[in-house]
């Protein structure tokens, strides 16, 4: 099972696609680890920079709702897991994109949109970091001297996955 | 209670149920192509696991970037094309037979309803338009595919879009589906079938449903569907003769897929289409629509008529004869990349390369290349796009570039015209 949990980069928008998340001319790369330095490259957002120290440091998203919509490419979950991003959490997640995070044995958190306001009152702290717990389905989210935890719902399925640490090995044993 | 068409496909496809909600289907038909395969390639052979289910359900085609643009394209190409040789898949299409996947595989009959269809691409959707359950994936699920023939899904809810009235002239199914996109927004499907029907549906060729289902997914849709009927039957038969005695005989048997009336749907969305005017995207999201009227003279550097969404004969053809004995505007560049080899030579036959020709269009050989900013029309920062392709998106089409979205049509009064133009006063 991977690891989750650590900075958090505050990303506030609906709708972020895969194009921005790994634009299209970088699908010609054949190793995951080429993807790197690409992470987030076409987002236009303020105060947002993809080479920045926040982006660099960053173990877990959080976003509003339709992440990952757009293109099937599994390239987005890659380039966050060779950033060493595991976990998004968002009000809501595109299929395609949603199953390819659990495929790979990452985590796609779907939390209510007034919990989702909750985590983005931290954006402003310099130091906020979330702790994320799969198996019992609690975050928990600090910065600024404050502390609130969540829990989640995940469909059973998935948390196999997560469990498994991926599709391939699940399918694998038993298919 | 009755079941819809994808139930009914989930039902006969069932493997397992691992958890409740969570269905293992198997599946008749793997599509592969060159950009989102070799990771998959390269991590069963990895694995110890180069080995694919069956050699027969699975179809291939190099179509993103071709002919290869450079060493990385001419790599991945060269690791399906190997791929593909040491599992003697016969059904793999290289150089001289390739073409966009989404409309290489229907025409080469390769979709029959009732099917279960996945490829690593998000326009997979548009295989429904056949009655199928066709579902876009990750690399991930293109790997277990490859290797089980088994896809895990949820279980589908359908929305029903029941299309009224009649199309006006100048309007056309990809109007129709920016029009539902901008009714549902783009995650107004997520998890969903969309199910197309009502009488305009009916009165659509096979290409027009697959234009319809194509962009099933740009408002987050699983599979667009369509319920298979003569029309599909008519398609379908050179590939289907020898399974039925009659073609009356296919349409009963195709009819066994269709939705029974008493299914139970998520939603159901009226729409009556008589009053719509050609629509034309605005923004960065495809849901941004606005009538072709509100847009008008919004100034253009490129044209591009191709791609999975329409780049189709009919679509070839109904764009020459707005441009026949005209010239595009001195101040855009126009490529034309029909979606086929067949589309290609029987748009030869008819005469319309030459008219594309005439009128300055530059026509280059099937691929996706520009629709997703790879390769054969790639925008410059800054530059405006008037494009019959699926998706707007910021940059898509070449970083810092605008998209905007219309039929084939539009596109083509938008060529002679240097702006964005209403493509009725040519008809």
């Amino acid at each position: 099972m991977k690891t989750f949990g650590g900075p958090v980069l505050f990303l506030d928008r609906s709708d972020i696609n895969t194009d921005e998340i790994i634009p299209a001319k970088y699908l010609t790369e054949i190793t995951k680890e080429d993807l790197k330095p690409y992470i987030l490259e076409d987002l236009k957002l303020t105060g947002f920079d993809p080479n920045g120290e926040k982006t660099r440091n960053a173990r877990v998203i959080i976003s509003r709702a339709n992440f990952g919509c757009g293109s099937s490419r599994e390239h987005a979950p890659w380039v966050f897991e060779v950033n060493d991003i595991t976990a998004v959490v968002a009000e809501s997640f595109a299929r395609i994109f949603r199953q390819n995070m659990f495929n790979c044995g990452m985590a796609a958190i779907e939390l209510p949109k007034e919990k989702i306001d909750a985590l983005f009152a931290f954006a402003g702290f310099a130091d906020s970091s979330m702790a994320v717990d799969v198996e019992a389905q609690t975050l928990t989210i600090k910065g600024g001297g404050k502390e609130e935890t969540f829990s989640f719902d995940i469909s059973p399925f998935d948390k196999a996955l997560v469990l498994a640490g991926g599709w391939v090995d699940y399918a694998d044993q038993k298919y | 209670m009755g079941k819809t068409t994808a139930e009914k496909i989930f039902a006969s496809h069932l493997v397992d149920e691992p958890f409740p909600g969570t269905r293992v289907l198997h599946l008749d038909v793997v599509m592969c192509h060159e950009i989102t395969t070799p990771i998959a390639i390269a991590d069963l052979m990895a694995r110890g696991k180069d080995r694919v289910f069956n050699n027969a359900k699975i179809k291939a085609v190099i179509d993103h970037v071709t002919p290869s643009k450079d060493t990385k394209t001419a790599t991945q190409a060269k690791m399906l094309r190997d791929w593909a040789r040491r599992h003697t898949i016969k059904d793999f299409f290289d150089i001289g037979h390739n073409g966009v996947c989404h409309a290489l595989f229907p025409e080469k009959g390769f979709i029959r309803p009732g099917y279960t269809v996945i490829m690593g691409d998000s326009h997979t959707c548009t295989h429904g338009a056949f009655g199928a359950f066709a579902a876009g994936v990750g690399t991930t699920d293109l790997e277990v595919g490859i290797l089980k023939g088994v896809c895990a899904f949820r279980e589908p809810k359908t929305i029903r879009i029941n299309i009224h009235g009649t199309l006006p002239q100048g309007v056309y199914a990809k109007d129709v589906i920016l029009h539902v996109i901008g009714r549902l927004g783009v995650n107004g499907a997520t998890d969903r079938v969309m199910e197309f029907r009502g009488p305009v549906v009916e009165a659509m060729t096979m290409e027009s449903r697959m234009t319809l289902c194509n962009m099933a997914i740009e408002a987050g849709g699983t599979s667009g569907i369509c319920m298979p009927d003569a029309v599909t039957v008519d398609y379908l038969w050179p590939f289907i003769q020898g399974d039925y005695p009659t073609k009356e005989a296919a349409l009963a048997d195709f009819k066994k897929w269709w939705s029974d009336e008493d299914a139970e749907y998520d939603r159901v969305l009226d729409l009556d289409v008589s009053g719509l005017a050609p629509l034309v995207t605005y923004g960065y999201k495809p849901d941004m629509v606005k009538p072709v009227t509100e847009m008008a003279g919004e100034p253009v550097d490129q044209v591009y008529l191709g791609s999975c969404t329409n780049g189709r004969l009919e679509d070839l053809r109904v764009a020459a004869a707005i441009l026949k004995g005209k010239k595009i505007a001195p101040n855009v560049r126009a490529i034309l990349s029909p979606a086929t080899p067949k589309i290609y030579s029987d748009a030869l036959r008819e005469g319309l390369i030459d008219v594309f020709m005439e009128a300055g269009f530059c026509v280059t050989n099937p691929t996706c290349g520009a629709c997703l900013g790879m390769s054969n029309g790639v925008l410059a920062e800054g530059e405006v796009c008037a494009s019959t392709t699926n998706r707007n998106f910021m940059g898509r089409m070449g970083k810092g570039g605008m998209v905007h979205l219309m039929s084939p049509a539009t596109s083509a009064a938008t060529a002679i015209e240097g702006t964005i133009a209403d493509p009725r006063r040519y008809l």
